[in-house]
């Protein structure tokens, strides 16, 4: 095995993208694909990070810093929408709540 | 003082508000706001106008002649480009006198009408239209420039239809009412376009302006951009004074205003409205002098009305018709005395019969109150011996009108009738038609007044037993202005009693500055004291010599005496011998039957002008125009929104996991758009 190089990097984060987009889009519980919304953010954060490594910059960092904060914030109230939404409804299935359309 | 000019024409506006709002208050209650308090609040706001309109004559009179104008400015009204229109009060000698008979027969009338409205249910909103009414013809009459002018203008029409309208519940006087709104504002469209050209006019000077004493200066110094476009500029407001003041072909709508109350009619369709465009012309003399064509046909215009008017009215059995065409008739007379030029004399004219027609509308007022509502003159009869105060102020009032000396009326209508036969414009036979009109109208005037007085007062009394039940003289609230203007009519023409009888003629010495025309504002030296001259008086009379002296004297006399042989007449056929005029009626009885109904002109205009306005606002207006057009718009606009909605809703799923995808392939779609 040789050096671990920005490929290797950059097709974990396109891989770990994927299944973020996967997750969101043919997953029916509103946890899981909330989950994989984070694992996007997550992969993003990761070619942040590799780019300004091999760039020397902090500029990367920072945004890193600041999506982790902001995807913090975002669990924060996604999840406290979800537990009314469950409360209201006794469901977190997507397809359930169609409300906007009927 | 110059500071308190506002308070005139305000007062007025706040007893409208508060009365107003009085009306609107109580307007859910079984009974109206307490009569007291509206009477007092309705009275007291002409009052105040009128009190401080007499502290400032007096404060005029203490000034030097050439310097007698008061202006105040309160704000900027109209700051559009080059148009800068202030809200400012001008008062001359003009405004001063028509202030002066706008509110001292304004308040009479208001006391008047405290008696003559009691009891009826829209008390309070009578009394906040009539100070509406105030405000609105004291802005005209104070208005510094047109557009002020025109808002007093319009204000007035509109008191004027809703007063005609007073009495809203019955269809004929709502459609009086409308009828006069309509009409007057066909005149108000040709008075616009006249003041748009005069706008033209002063942008093309270099300094745009709608203001009427800058204009008149501007007149002065450049006539060369004015005398080409004076003609029809005057020709134009005049129309819209046409509509104002009741003149041929517009005159239509003030018979049918009689609808409205009487002290209404006293007071806006016969003492002050309706010679707002007498004033007009006045005010705007300094243009009218530069074109002869319009004043030729403002004098024409006048004379035909005059005698037009004078025959109907000889026909018409209902006490306020008779009057009515008497109005019309006698503003015919203005015009033609500021047609000819005797700008003071046709000004005048309107505060001499402000007197004497109020007096006679009142007085008719008082008569329909006695007679429970009756207005047909030949339903009446004998009235003099029980209504001994209203018959007494009728007859001054009607002596007054006839042009008997030393009454008011002589002296106005004979200084009409002397310009108008020296009037030194025009074609040389203008002159003496207009007096023969003139004179015949006088004639027939005295003929058709007294007419009503002698069918009304005197003879056999033809009033119904249940009438005469109920008759009785009108309260002291009622038969004290008629004393005023009774007295006024008498007292008021000493004030232009012209020099040849040994007069001062106080009243044109009054008015002269104003007149001076548009050459003396611009102040050329030697033209100045020459044209001052003449223009004093407005006419050539007074460089006249001693033998035209002789002559006016003559025409003086013939003058009363076509009046007097109008009274004996009237006197001979409807108390001497009142078959009389029934059995000439029959003779005549194709003439009898044309002038009875006005001369069809109603008939007239409906089937020429109103129908097919009617049928063209219905097929074209109503059914293309609008249905077709504008409903076509509006509704394609609405139909083209729920087509794109319906087809953009299929996207609209619901489904979260749907917006998901097409976020997707929105964000690749960019991704490869930016990758290419």
């Amino acid at each position: 095995m040789g050096e671990v190089t920005i490929q290797h990097y950059l097709s974990l984060s396109a891989i770990l993208f994927f299944i973020g987009v996967y997750g969101v889009l043919f997953r029916r519980n509103l946890i899981i694909m909330f989950m994989s919304i984070e694992l996007m953010l997550n992969a993003v954060n990761l070619s942040f990070v590799t780019f300004a490594r091999y760039s020397a910059t902090m500029d990367g960092h920072v945004i890193a810093f600041f999506v982790m904060a902001l995807a913090a914030a975002e669990a924060g109230i996604g999840l406290a929408i979800l537990v009314m939404v469950f409360r209201n409804r006794t469901t977190v299935q997507a397809d359930d709540l169609t409300l906007m359309r009927d | 003082m110059e500071n308190y000019l506002w308070i005139i024409p305000f007062s007025p506006l706040v007893g409208a508000i508060i009365n107003g709002k009085l009306s609107l208050l109580w307007s859910n209650r079984e009974n109206g706001p307490s009569e007291k308090l509206v009477s007092l609040i309705g009275c007291l706001a002409p009052l105040v106008s009128f009190v401080v309109t007499v502290v400032l004559f007096f404060d005029m009179l203490g000034t030097d002649p050439s310097r007698r104008a008061f202006q105040q400015t309160l704000f900027d009204w109209i700051v559009a480009g080059p148009l800068d229109v202030k809200f400012a009060f001008w008062v001359d000698q003009l405004s001063m006198v028509m202030l002066l008979v706008v509110t001292c027969v304004g308040t009479i009338i208001h006391f008047y009408s405290i008696g003559y409205m009691r009891g009826d249910r829209g008390f309070a909103r009578y009394f906040s239209y009539l100070n509406l009414f105030m405000f609105s013809m004291l802005m005209l009459v104070m208005g510094q420039s047109l557009p002020m002018l025109f808002v007093g203008w319009e204000g007035v029409g509109l008191c004027s239809y809703l007063l005609i309208g007073f009495w809203y519940r019955d269809m004929m006087k709502a459609a009086a009412g409308k009828k006069a709104f309509i009409v007057n504002r066909i005149g108000d469209l040709a008075f616009l376009i006249g003041m748009f050209i005069l706008f033209a006019t002063t942008s093309k000077v270099g300094y745009p302006t709608l203001d009427i004493q800058v204009m008149k200066a501007m007149a002065g110094q450049h006539p060369d951009f004015f005398v080409p476009v004076a003609t029809a500029a005057c020709i134009l407001l005049f129309i819209g004074a046409c509509g104002k003041s009741a003149q041929i072909p517009l005159y239509v709508w003030l018979p049918d205003a009689m609808a409205g109350p009487t002290p209404v009619s006293a007071l806006i369709h016969a003492a002050t409205m309706v010679t707002a465009g007498v004033y007009m012309v006045a005010r705007m003399s300094f243009l009218y002098e530069m074109a002869p064509v319009a004043m030729a046909v403002v004098a024409i215009v006048g004379a035909v009305t005059a005698m037009f008017a004078a025959t109907i009215g000889i026909c018409q059995r209902d006490i306020k018709k008779v009057l009515a065409y008497s109005t019309v008739s006698q503003l015919g007379y203005m015009f033609i005395g500021v047609g000819v030029g005797a700008f003071s004399a046709g000004i005048f004219h309107l505060v001499t019969h402000a007197f004497f027609k109020a007096c006679l509308f009142l007085g008719a007022g008082s008569v329909i109150h006695a007679m429970s509502g009756e207005q047909d003159i030949f339903k009446m009869g004998a009235l003099s011996k029980v209504l001994k105060i209203t018959s007494a102020t009728f007859v001054i009032a009607s002596i007054t009108i006839a042009g008997v000396p030393p009454l008011a009326g002589f002296f106005s209508k004979d200084e009409i009738l002397w310009s108008a036969f020296n009037m030194h414009v025009g074609p040389p036979w203008l002159g003496p038609f207009l007096w023969i009109v003139g004179f015949i109208t006088a004639g027939m005037t005295a003929f058709y007044v007294f007419r009503a007085v002698f069918s009304t007062f005197y003879g056999k009394s033809r009033v119904s037993e249940e009438a005469k039940h109920h008759l009785h003289e009108s309260p002291a609230v009622m038969t004290v202005p008629l004393i005023i203007l009774a007295a006024g009519s008498i007292v008021v023409g000493w004030l232009g009693v012209p020099e040849v009888l040994k007069g001062a003629n106080v009243f044109h010495h009054f008015l002269a500055p104003v007149f001076g025309g548009a050459h003396e504002a611009a102040g050329h030296g030697d033209a100045h004291s020459m044209i001052e001259a003449i223009g004093a008086h407005g006419q050539v009379a007074a460089s006249a010599g001693d033998s035209s002296h002789g002559l006016e004297i003559v025409l003086m006399v013939l003058s009363v005496l076509i009046g007097v042989a109008g009274i004996i007449a009237a006197y001979m056929l409807y108390v001497k011998n009142p078959g009389v005029p029934g059995r000439i009626t029959a003779k005549v009885k194709v003439l009898y039957t044309l002038v009875f109904n006005k001369y069809y002109v109603d008939e007239i205009y409906e089937n020429t002008l109103v129908r097919p306005g009617y049928a063209l606002s219905d097929r074209v207006f109503f059914r293309i125009v609008d249905m077709g057009i504008i409903e076509g718009i509006v509704n394609g606009v609405g139909i083209t929104a729920r087509l794109v909605g319906a087809a953009v809703r299929l996207f609209q799923t619901g489904v979260v996991r749907t917006y998901a995808l097409f976020i997707l392939l929105g964000v690749l779609y960019i991704v490869y758009r930016l990758l290419r």
